[in-house]
């Protein structure tokens, strides 16, 4: 393990410094929000920040990403037949993640990455990215990762973590892949016993003030039947618009669909985020559709997230506690209030 | 306008408890600061989650659509107009409705005031009359609520509901001599690649969400062109073309009938100012048609009326 001091000049230096050896991803200022963008010339790097308002799931699973190409042209030997679209695997970094956002990368491995199946394209991109975290000095009044098995200097799932001090960075790397990338900033000076201090002191402080106290600890004794059948979801979901912010927003939603798309000859089979809150999502090719209602698209949503994974996988549940749906709902639907509701039934 | 919330759980209790109605929509107050919840009340003694203030700027009449009870429902200017196109468009019966007046003077835009404290977060707002009290770690700033009232509030010219059954206060002045259509003859002063360019750019960060859709009443479709699968007219990707076609094709579906409520535009999670697309449309009806959307719950939009004797020859 290696424990490296930057200043912050230093360290956006560094970043630059190896955008040849990796394709880094930063969090810039775009308009009102944060957004991962890659380290370009001329993109700085704004590491001031509370989280990104898009998390950075899509760095790994992109909102549509192209699978297979195809022609159609019944003259080419290969008419008809799916070939691999190329994609870029090349080493590449998030530097600034959020830990709930590395915790919420975690989550969904289950999905793409399990005994049973693995998802060739996801690992790929999962496997060919270094994690560089970014402790939380200030947590938003809407962050819950303690309640979920978090935190806001959590390191699991990180090849690296960050503190920022004020005045510097301290970057402590958590595996061979981290400290790789510390020795390849050729930059920097090891840190000394007042830094290490002060970035316990931190941690201990933040973590201190720090109690979202979201409970969901009797989820998992609860029959699944009798939260199904609740009756509060009528009332939890009259508000909701059934829009895909949440699940487009959530870094631990992975569903998806797929679509053929063809340009003359030529065609696309891509894989394209999608979301249990619209109707779609479930319509049958018969024309049936067992989630006609809204209600039962939201239920579907948060008894996904804290009831069946919680039920399946026998580790917590699907929310990283990050916050971001209860921020950007439009109409203020608060899964906080839902997991207690769940929770107290 | 928070001083309305007591008067509206007083109508509620009351209608409710008499009978007039089954059901009273209006909101709650939210979790977040600048976030209202919409909310349905049925029991009487549920009316104290009642809440109004200037951040209630969600469109009620998107939660009647196909509702069968009788219903009491708060309606600020722009809401009623679009409760009279519901009604033109028979997806409500005025008879089913009671509607409650809330004579507005505008809605805070949430993205401004984010702006004015320099994107620090907000844990707290209030009102105080004209000025906005927000909170936060460290800080406090009094804002006066006329600077950061949402653009569409800003040119608003109905701001007292066009018809109701009864006022949750004295109705306000309405605006007189506002120019609503401003940015929207700038963008048509563009030239044409300018002004693709222009509306490529807002778009950019669109990630198909659908929020400015479902957050209008006016989509009420019980299958939008772009859920449409047998045939396909939309792809689902983010591909820019396949979103630009969604984006212009639901202006086109709001033209005479938008009321530029803003709750698109608020509902947006990336905060793209969806609304230049249908102000366009907008200005374009009020000047070949003299039409305002939802002023009255007699005529139909122009645009889905057919007249023998319209005076242009080309419908004969």
């Amino acid at each position: 393990m290696k424990t490296t001091s930057f200043t912050k000049q230093e360290w956006d230096e560094a970043l630059q410094g190896l955008s040849d050896s990796y394709r880094i991803f930063v969090p810039i200022r775009e308009g009102d929000f944060h957004m991962f963008r890659p380290l370009e010339n001329g993109i700085k790097p704004d590491f001031d920040f509370q989280n990104t308002r898009i998390s950075p799931k899509s760095i790994i699973y992109p909102q549509s990403e192209r699978m297979f190409e195809y022609t159609l042209e019944p003259e080419d030997p290969e008419a008809n037949i799916l070939k691999e679209a190329p994609k870029d695997y090349s080493p590449r970094a998030i530097v600034g993640i959020r830990p709930c956002d590395v915790h919420a990368f975690r989550i969904v491995q289950r999905n793409f990455d399990n005994p049973e199946f693995r998802d060739p394209w996801w690992v790929k991109h999962f496997e060919s990215t270094i994690l560089v975290g970014l402790g939380c000095n200030r947590p938003c009044s809407t962050c819950f990762c303690t309640s979920v098995g978090g935190g806001p200097f959590h390191e699991e799932g990180l090849d690296i973590m960050v503190y920022d001090l004020g005045d510097r960075f301290l970057a402590k790397s958590l595996t061979e892949k981290g400290e790789d990338f510390l020795n390849k900033t050729k930059a920097g000076a090891p840190a000394d016993q007042p830094a290490l201090q002060a970035a316990e002191d931190l941690k201990e402080s933040v973590e201190k003030a720090f109690n979202p106290n979201v409970t969901m600890d009797h989820l998992h004794e609860k029959a699944v039947l009798d939260l199904f059948n609740a009756p509060f979801w009528e009332e939890v979901a009259f508000a909701c618009i059934n829009c895909g912010t949440c699940t487009y927003l959530c870094p631990t939603c992975w569903c998806f669909d797929i679509q053929d798309e063809v340009f003359a000859k030529q065609g696309d089979r891509i894989r394209n985020w999608d979301s249990c809150m619209f109707p779609l999502f479930t319509l049958e090719g018969s024309g049936h559709n067992p989630r006609t209602k809204k209600f039962q698209r939201v239920r579907q949503r948060f008894m996904h997230k804290l009831k069946y994974y919680v039920d399946k996988y026998q580790d917590g549940v699907q929310c990283s506690g990050c916050g971001r749906c209860v921020r950007y709902c439009p109409v203020n639907i608060d899964i906080r209030q839902v997991a207690a509701l769940m929770n107290e039934l | 306008m928070h001083e309305y919330s007591e008067k509206i759980r007083d109508i509620a209790e009351k209608l409710l408890k008499n009978g007039t109605v089954d059901v009273f929509i209006g909101f709650k107050k939210g979790t977040v600061p600048m976030m209202n919840e919409p909310v349905l009340i049925s029991d009487p003694e549920k009316v104290h989650t009642l809440h109004w203030d200037s951040h209630c700027a969600l469109n009620l009449c998107n939660y009647l659509t196909g509702r069968t009870d009788k219903i009491g429902i708060l309606a600020t200017g722009c809401n009623s107009r679009n409760i009279m196109t519901h009604i033109v468009e028979n997806q409500i019966k005025r008879e089913q409705l009671h509607i409650v007046g809330i004579p507005c003077t505008g809605m805070i835009d949430h993205r401004a005031v984010q702006r004015a404290v320099q994107f620090k977060e907000i844990l707290d707002i209030t009102e105080d009359k004209d000025r906005l009290i927000v909170k936060g770690d460290g800080f406090e700033e009094k804002l006066d609520k006329k600077d950061f009232l949402q653009s569409n509030c800003l040119t608003c010219a109905h701001r007292n509901p066009v018809e109701y059954d009864e006022l949750v206060a004295d109705l306000v002045p309405e605006q007189e001599g506002v120019s609503a259509y401003e940015d929207v003859t700038q963008i048509e002063n563009m030239n044409i690649d300018d002004r693709w360019d222009f509306f490529r750019d807002m778009i950019s960060s669109c990630i198909r969400c659908y929020a400015c859709r479902n957050a209008c009443p006016l989509c009420y479709c019980p299958t939008c062109f772009v859920d449409e699968s047998r045939p396909q007219w939309v792809g689902k990707s983010i591909d820019p073309t396949d979103t630009m076609t969604f984006h212009i094709l639901r202006a086109y579906h709001c033209a005479g009938r938008c009321t530029d409520c803003g709750a698109c535009e608020r509902a947006c999670p990336v905060g793209i100012p969806v609304r230049q697309f249908t102000k366009k449309l907008n200005k374009d009806t009020l000047e070949l048609f003299s039409w305002e959307a939802g002023l009255t719950s007699k005529q139909r939009p122009p645009l889905d009326v057919y007249k023998v004797d319209d005076y242009n020859d080309f419908v004969k």
